[in-house]
């Protein structure tokens, strides 16, 4: 492995989606929960439900604010660093992202300054449906990306013309294969995060024993979600997996470090890959279980790597060990659920110190797992970037040298760490200071429309 | 047989990039102007001037850009490696003014007050710098970018470059005359006088520049009768011009930002007639550069019905924000 432009620009567009997405895996789970907090204290009228939304609603500011920055450099990055991507996929790819772009927009303009700053300006049910909107504006953006890139990992509906992807049927397009599993993964994905963060958050004010009433509401709600969606996600999850090993078996094959096809395969808990000599140096494994799990059989045939060219297997060892730390991380989620239960049936919720300390220590949990997800995924789809038909190393842009993305890599990098970490540190400080009832503005706003950081400020 | 939908999406394109320009460029200049105000109530009111536009400006960049990839993939996927540096400085420069009109509030307000000043010049250097490379011209070998990741780094393109950060220093300042009162208002009308001349310099030297370095341009507008049909372009842009002058005089508010726009206009203008129908100049027009009929028509339907909403939208906020600002009142913090 040589650090030349195809593999530095595929670290760059790691560093700036990996950033990236920490934000949308957060807000658009935030966003549904702040509509829900709003519709609850429309019908409701309980004044905790308002706190916990005003609360939510200024740490939802500068998250969006912060995603919308990193996001604006992921386009640019399809012409710069991929721009033989671009020319040969743009006819299918490049709508795609528009429309992202505009219902994106298109939402922010319209409902996102009435939710933030519009609630002594407008009627209560306009307000709540500008909550409704926002959040399903954000399942809309989650939508059509996730259509570009299952399109990448399963292409159906097009036809290939002298090298370039022309479109022949959008709504095939559009739902292809891999898209209904993917999206349902993904989605319920940055539910749990959102739900595991406002655990956290709520447990951390309770130990310090502040927000007794606004905390057990929150960890109520929270955990209330994570029993549904945690065994949910696991179900979707294998669902997933299966879809995977119908239409992307290298994938599946180098998840499971699996070279021979073979019946009655082990899950193998731990392996070290050697991609060179086409085995495991060492490997502890459950017997037959993997064929159990893939195929719901203990006789199912799984597809081994060696049934590919060793120029079109995906590496080994990062999607088994991505996969393996996404996996182990649902176990400690189920397990943090099962905890939940006996705790919330004695009625110790808000009390219970072991609990509440675990609740901290679970907040990061779901990006753990969104990111390893996504690393699995992506990785498993190599050598391709469209999966089986374009080789990620004929899509990077032919004009740039090594030295030119070590340079743009090197700057993305500081530029993220200083931006990110005041972010950050903006954020830590907003999640310390609590639901704290947030004075009225002493100044008469007019309504402050497309403009979310301010949000949060507003109150300081 | 389906309609020809390329010079509407051509139209689409210039539209969103002409926006942009015009939009982000008087809050860019705003931070360009920024360390030069008076005293700290001054600098208040310049962020306050723009804070609760200046997001929805930038959406029209991101509009660009994606427009381009989604209706003239071929020109995105020429373009963009041409100007990878300047590219990649613009987006770096753009976070950074972006995220200091929060972060001053809340702690390093000297270091966020550098980050908002530099995060815009560098952006609109590196503007300058896209436009300068894009009108010299992108050599193209089959469906690529011939060149270097360093040829941007032309004299022509550095001038660019610099004339850019004086004309986002005009339209700021002019922004200013309108939007402030007092000392304030008097300082930026200085400035606008002082760029204005400074604008006039460099579109000069570009105006004469470009048709000596460039024969397609030269053809463009010298050949007959294209030099008496285009006549009335140096022309109206001398009239704007004098128009800024005697307005900025007779110390009129609104009127020096509306010149100072329409000189963009003409800018912009002046730059369409050079280069069309290219969209890659000098080698590729708009018909070559297109995606295919079922992609630009799958995507017109949306556009057709978002984009007149999101214009409404923008004018609407403008609206809402209408009058004087001042350091500590008006919709600050």
């Amino acid at each position: 492995m040589s650090f030349d432009a195809v593999l530095l620009s595929r670290l760059q567009f790691f560093w700036v989606v990996a950033m990236h997405i920490l934000l949308p895996a957060f807000t658009v789970g935030l966003a549904s929960y702040i509509a829900v907090l709003e519709s609850l204290y429309f019908f409701t009228r309980k004044p905790v439900y308002l706190r916990l939304s005003r609360f939510w609603l200024k740490i939802f500011a500068v998250s969006f604010g912060m995603g919308v920055v990193s996001g604006i450099v992921m386009p640019f990055q399809f012409g710069t660093n991929w721009s033989r991507f671009s020319d040969a996929t743009a006819d299918i790819v490049g709508p795609l992202m528009a429309y992202e772009g505009l219902t994106a927009f298109f939402l922010e303009a319209g409902f996102l300054g009435v939710l933030l700053f519009g609630r002594s300006r407008v009627p209560p049910w306009m307000h709540l449906g500008a909550a409704l909107m926002v959040a399903a504006g954000t399942l809309f953006s989650t939508f059509w990306i996730l259509v570009v890139n299952s399109w990448m990992q399963t292409p159906v509906g097009h036809s290939i013309v002298e090298g370039r992807f022309f479109p022949d049927d959008w709504l095939t397009v559009i739902f292809n294969p891999s898209f209904p599993y993917r999206f349902a993964h993904t989605v319920t994905a940055f539910y749990i995060t959102t739900a595991l963060v406002v655990a956290g958050v709520a447990a951390y004010h309770l130990r310090a024993g502040r927000f007794r009433v606004e905390g057990v509401t929150m960890l109520k709600m929270a955990f209330g979600l994570l029993t549904i969606l945690v065994p949910v996600q696991m179900e979707l999850g294998d669902l997933h997996g299966l879809n995977t090993r119908e239409h992307q078996p290298g994938k599946i094959a180098a998840i499971e470090a699996n070279w021979e096809t073979q019946s009655r395969m082990p899950l193998l808990l731990f392996a070290w890959p050697d991609e060179r000599a086409e085995r495991n140096i060492v490997e502890i494994g459950i017997p037959v279980l993997g064929s159990v799990i893939l195929t719901h059989s203990a006789d199912g045939v799984v597809q081994g790597l060696k049934d590919w060219r060793p120029q079109d297997r995906p590496p080994v060892a990062i999607p088994f060990y991505a996969f393996r730390l996404m996996v182990g991380v649902g176990v400690l989620m189920l397990t943090l659920v099962v905890c939940s239960w006996f705790v919330w049936v004695k009625g110790h919720l808000g009390d219970s110190r072991w609990f509440l300390k675990l609740c901290e220590l679970a907040a990061p949990l779901g990006f753990v797992a969104v990111l390893a997800g996504w690393v699995t995924t992506e990785v498993g789809r190599q050598p391709w970037v469209v999966y089986g038909l374009m080789r990620t190393g004929e899509a990077v842009t032919p004009s740039l040298s090594a030295s030119d993305v070590w340079a743009s890599l090197a700057v993305y990098i500081a530029a993220y760490a200083a931006i990110f970490g005041a972010g950050g540190f903006f954020l830590v400080r907003l999640l310390h200071k609590g639901p704290a009832e947030a004075e009225p503005a002493a100044h008469a706003r007019v309504g402050t429309p497309a403009r979310p950081l301010s949000a949060a400020t507003e109150a300081e | 047989m389906t309609l020809d939908i390329v010079p509407l999406w051509a139209g689409i394109l210039a539209l969103g990039v002409f926006m942009y320009v015009l939009l982000d460029g008087f809050d860019l200049g705003i931070g360009i102007l920024f360390p030069y105000a008076p005293d700290d109530a001054g600098r208040d009111a310049m962020m306050n001037s723009v804070a609760p536009i200046w997001d929805g400006n930038e959406t029209w960049l991101v509009l660009g850009g994606i427009a381009m990839l989604a209706a003239f993939p071929l020109a995105f996927a020429v373009i963009m490696p041409a100007v990878y540096f300047p590219i990649l400085f613009m987006l770096v420069g753009l976070t950074f003014r972006g995220v200091a009109f929060e972060f001053r509030h809340l702690t390093h307000k000297r270091h966020w007050d550098h980050a908002f000043h530099w995060g815009s010049v560098v952006a609109t250097f590196a503007q300058g710098v896209v436009l300068g490379t894009y009108v010299q011209g992108i050599p193209v070998h089959g469906r690529t970018y011939a060149g270097g990741s360093f040829d941007w780094a032309t004299p022509f393109a550095l001038l660019t470059g610099l004339g850019l950060i004086v004309g986002y220093g005009l339209i700021g300042a002019c922004w200013l005359i309108m939007k402030t009162e007092g000392a304030l208002q008097g300082w930026a009308r200085r400035k606008a006088w002082l760029l204005a001349f400074g604008v006039a310099l460099f579109i000069g030297a570009v105006s004469i520049w470009t048709p000596l370095a460039q024969p397609q341009i030269r053809a463009r507008w010298f050949a007959w009768p294209n030099l008496l049909i285009l006549s009335p372009v140096p022309v109206i842009t001398l009239a704007l011009f004098v128009w800024l002058l005697r307005s900025l005089k007779s110390k009129r508010e609104a009127a020096p930002f509306l010149a100072s726009m329409a000189l963009f206009g003409m800018c912009y203008l002046g730059l369409g007639i050079s280069i069309i129908p290219m969209i890659v100049p000098y080698s590729i027009d708009f018909w070559q550069a297109s995606s295919s009929a079922k992609s630009q028509t799958f995507l017109i339907v949306g556009t057709m019905l978002l984009l007149p909403v999101i214009i409404m939208y923008t004018a609407w906020s403008y609206w809402v924000f209408r009058g004087k600002v001042t350091a500590g009142g008006g919709y600050g913090h």
